[in-house]
């Protein structure tokens, strides 16, 4: 396959340098190997604020740890995955394109049962001991999948509505609720397309909220009658879509598309996976000044989110300095300010230093976001099998009718 | 001879690919993928595939957008060049073709969506002052399940290019002399152009009309922003399947391929039974001998369609531009509250690199196709005949639907091992800007009065020397108009950079489609208007360097 010599040598040293994969326990190693890497961080890219705070990751580890970090846009985190899957099909094992991966559930369920990821490696970087993983199952488990160290824990989110105070005067706090208001004020609410995951989500805060237990939700699919506990869940959806926005013929692509039907005013009630993104969008001109947030009463699902190593993956060094970068209270703290982006922190704030908490401290949360004692209880995510068939069913109940 | 071999060159360059990733495209269509486990031959991906819901919805809209998409825009396009000739109206459209055929697809198709949305300008425009609405309708216009704006989008940018096309062609028949004859049989001047000109040009843009049911019954990026969603056109459908994490659903989006192509083949033969039918008709209709019956409203639809397609295409821009710098805007108000360029500065940091991509990938692969192309071109005059049967191959690229076979490529690409760079989507462009270039500059070649290089042998030039000397500067302004041509091609490219690139190499176009799912007007407005202005400065200089190099040759400047 090779032309020359040269080409050669090159990819001998590529095949060598694969072959001893960096031991994260010797952290001082790690970043002697990563300086001058590539890393390539295949990372969702639908919202510009995610982007330019990627972009600012990226300028921060160049600087600092002479890691050249490259943003590969992704409209679907899927498209990572299958990307992964086909170089292994191809024989593809060490000179692998994707060095980092924005995931979690469905993605990190298919990724771990395939056996595509590199580590343990999480729970060796420096700043991880800062989510206080003894006390913070989320940090362990990714929708009751077992971390293992396979991903480091990089985001937290919660599931918020939000409504427009100037168009609706009492919002609902309750799936039946909504149902109600959504008959009383016809094609002023909508949810994402499902499978987008904030469709998948309202969805699945339905089914949660409807059932009348929630355990069987955590366990795979195969164990529990589908039809007969999601029966709930149709019948709701079948009497709420013909007063959805458009009659229910069609849903927004994503959260963006979201927020744009808010703040043309075509709809007054819709949904975030982020507690501030109402704030942030304010602050873009993106929504109204009059927009605010509100949680059902039997609290709402959230999760986290991680990054994640390919097996195969070029730059593992890399990689891991820039998951333990983005763990670090500084762009933690950056990533929770709704200018910038608005996201969950994944830090226990009692492990960090007093400097360090005032920097959480200080940010502006923003008029239209919820204090963190009114967010309500937070629901966990059910087990990744719920999430395929349920998007299955809903295709198939509601695509080309 | 080197230059003779550039003919088979091309072919191989155009076919093989095209070819290969079919193959690669057929086999696992049946089952067969041993890489992915399939070893055996079996009807299962076919099976799932008529299985997915809402696939004959998905397949008639698509079917459907192919057939009335070409009818509609070949209409507007005849009717236009019948009730308009040398009229200013006329003049003025001309000057407007090439900046409108330069447009990437997904820029017009946002600025359409703004302005047919019911949030959008129009409706703003007369709210609440008109209907009395403080909220938007609710409406299902955009992305409407019968694909209706979708063909909306598809026809602005369709009918400049069967403008383009048939202005080529039209100086071959010489229409003058043939309407002159008619008028003095006292046929009125639109119904003239219609029995005399018609019929004679149409077999004359058959190809490009080919072309156009089939770009228009499997595209994607436009079908992103415009199409039906409950379930997306085929094309679209096709895509998520390929990008699915569970990789057994190649299979079943190999045999959507297929599928994709034996559809775009039905479109092309209903079409070409209505071509009968219509002949039929007009045979009927001419034969009549009607001499002034239908004048009026034809030469008033003539005017007003081609009046009203162009100025949503340049409203709906100028709308975008204003999106690009809009502060709050709400529903009804029909002008922003304030203007900022917070989004201009948020999107320039990130232009670099696309920037760079995208001027790499259009230069490199126009660059080709332009020595390519000159070289067959160069060939054809030496050897002294016109290889015309061969000019169907030029379109195979056009009218095999790009999302057939261009995942067989990748899977192609995937065994080969080969990582994705800037060469392998250059390669990938060249597909589409070679016919392109060669069809734009052909005809001027071909045309170059012949007495210039007789004279220029008799002076004992070589046949080196006479093509460096002479055919090449003489021909430099259709030259570079082809080159202008290829850049935009290019530039407009959505999935073969997205595929061959496999996501990583990104340039304006795939950018602008990304942030479409994000649905956030302004930066859309941002990106969409840089992605409209790079194939304008490859015209500007199409235009201007002739001017400015020949500027102290009188003559030259005449032949402009």
């Amino acid at each position: 396959m090779f032309r020359s010599p040269l080409l050669l040598a090159l990819g001998l040293v590529g095949l060598t340098s694969a072959q001893a994969a960096p031991d994260p326990h010797d952290w001082e190693a790690v970043l002697d190997e990563a300086r001058g890497q590539q890393v390539f961080w295949y990372a969702w890219a639908g919202e510009e604020r995610i982007n330019d705070y990627i972009q600012w990751t990226a300028d921060r580890v160049a600087e600092r740890y002479d890691i050249t970090l490259t943003h590969v846009k992704l409209g679907d985190t899927a498209e990572a995955v299958s990307r992964v899957l086909a170089e292994r099909q191809a024989g593809n094992d060490e000179r692998g394109n994707v060095d980092l991966i924005w995931i979690n559930g469905e993605n990190f369920a298919t990724m771990k049962a395939n056996d595509l990821l590199f580590g343990p490696w999480s729970e060796q970087l420096p700043h991880y001991p800062l989510t206080d993983p003894e006390n913070s199952p989320a940090v362990r488990y990714d929708w009751t999948i077992p971390v293992d160290g396979l991903e480091a824990p990089w985001s937290s989110s919660q599931v918020v509505f939000y409504y427009d105070t100037a168009l609706v005067d009492d919002h609902p706090r309750s799936m039946p609720e909504l149902l109600d208001w959504a008959r009383a004020n016809p094609g002023d609410f909508t949810y994402a397309r499902v499978p987008n995951f904030l469709g998948n989500a309202f969805i699945t805060q339905a089914m949660l909220e409807l059932a009348e237990e929630t355990a069987p939700f955590y366990a795979p699919v195969e164990e529990s009658d589908f039809d007969a506990l999601t029966a709930p869940l149709w019948e709701f959806l079948d009497a709420l879509h013909p007063h959805l926005w458009r009659g229910g013929r069609a849903f927004p692509a994503n959260s963006a598309e979201l927020r744009r039907l808010m703040g043309d005013g075509e709809i007054a009630i819709g949904l975030s996976f982020s507690t501030t993104e109402a704030s942030g969008a304010i602050a873009n001109f993106e929504l109204p000044e009059t927009v605010r947030t509100y949680v059902h009463d039997g609290g709402m699902i959230g999760n986290l989110s991680f990054l994640a190593i390919p097996y195969n993956a070029q730059h593992k060094a890399g990689a891991m300095v820039v998951a333990d970068f983005l763990l670090s209270p500084e762009a933690q703290a950056r990533k929770q300010d709704p200018v910038i982006w608005g996201s969950g922190t994944v830090l226990a704030m009692e492990r960090l230093e007093e400097d360090e908490r005032a920097r959480f401290a200080q940010i502006d949360l923003g008029i239209a976001t919820l204090p963190p004692e009114a967010l309500g209880e937070l629901l966990g995510q059910p087990h990744p099998s719920w999430v395929d068939a349920l998007e299955a069913a809903w295709q198939r109940r509601y695509v080309g009718q | 001879m080197i230059l003779r071999l550039v003919p088979p060159l091309i072919v191989l360059l155009l076919a093989g690919p095209i070819l290969a990733g079919l193959l690669m495209a057929l086999l696992p269509a049946f089952g067969y993928l041993p890489a992915l486990g399939g070893d055996s031959l079996s009807l299962a991906p076919w099976r799932q595939l008529f299985d997915q819901p809402g696939i004959w919805r998905s397949m008639a809209v698509s079917f459907a957008s192919g057939l009335a998409t070409t009818a509609v825009s070949l209409a507007i396009v005849l009717l236009f060049l019948a009730a308009a000739s040398g009229s200013r109206l006329d003049r003025w459209i001309r000057r407007l073709v090439s900046p409108l055929l330069s447009l990437p697809h997904a820029a017009a198709a946002f600025g359409l969506a703004f302005l047919i949305a019911p949030s959008g300008l129009l409706l703003r425009l007369v709210s609440p002052g008109l209907t009395g609405w403080e909220r938007p309708p609710d409406l299902l216009i955009v992305q409407d399940p019968w694909g209706l704006s979708l063909m909306a989008g598809l026809i602005l940018k369709e009918v400049p290019f069967l403008l383009l096309m048939s202005l080529a062609a039209l100086p071959q028949l010489d229409p003058q002399r043939r309407l002159a004859m008619a008028r003095s049989l006292g046929y009125r001047p639109t119904l003239a152009w219609f029995k005399v000109v018609a019929p004679a040009l149409y077999p004359l843009i058959r190809l490009p009309v080919y072309a156009v049911i089939a770009y228009a019954s499997s595209v994607v990026d436009v079908a992103l922003i415009l199409g039906p969603t409950l379930p997306p056109v085929l094309s679209v459908s096709i895509l998520q399947w390929f990008n699915d994490p569970d990789l057994d659903r190649r299979f079943l989006a190999s045999a959507g391929a297929i599928l994709q192509l034996g559809l775009t083949a039905s479109a092309l033969l209903t079409w070409w039974g209505l071509e009968r039918l219509g002949a039929w008709l007009m045979r009927g209709w001419i034969a009549r001998g009607g001499r002034r019956r239908g004048e009026v409203p034809l030469r008033l639809a003539g005017r007003g369609l081609i009046l009203l397609t162009t100025l949503t295409a340049f409203v709906g821009l100028a709308s975008l531009a204003l999106n690009s710098v809009a502060a709050f805007w709400r529903f009804p108000e029909a002008w922003p509250q304030g203007l900022t360029l917070q989004h201009w500065l948020r999107v320039l940091p990130q232009l670099a690199d696309p920037l760079a991509s995208t001027a790499l990938i259009a230069l490199g692969a126009t660059l080709l196709a332009l020595v390519l192309v000159l070289a067959a071109l160069e060939n054809e005059q030496r050897i002294g005949h016109r290889p015309s049967r061969a000019l169907w191959l030029l379109y195979l690229p056009l009218i095999v639907p790009q999302i057939a076979f261009l995942f067989g490529l990748v899977v192609v690409m995937e065994y080969l091992g080969t990582r994705p760079h800037h060469g392998l989507v250059i390669f990938g462009h060249l597909l589409f800007v070679l016919p392109y270039v060669y069809l734009s500059l052909a005809e001027a070649y071909r045309r170059l009065d012949p007495r210039w290089s007789q004279l220029a042998r008799t002076l004992g030039a070589s046949p080196g020397s006479l093509f460096w000397r002479v055919r090449l500067p003489l021909l430099l302004a259709p030259i570079l108009t082809a080159s202008a041509v290829g850049l935009a091609v290019s530039i407009g490219q959505y999935l073969p950079t997205q595929l061959l690139g496999a996501g990583r190499i990104t340039t304006v176009t795939t950018e602008a489609v990304a942030l479409a799912a994000g649905g956030n007007r302004r930066i859309i407005g941002v990106w969409a208007l840089v992605q409209a202005s790079l194939p304008l400065v490859g015209f500007t200089l199409a235009v201007g360097l002739p001017r400015l190099l020949w500027s102290h040759r009188r003559g030259m400047r005449d032949t402009l």
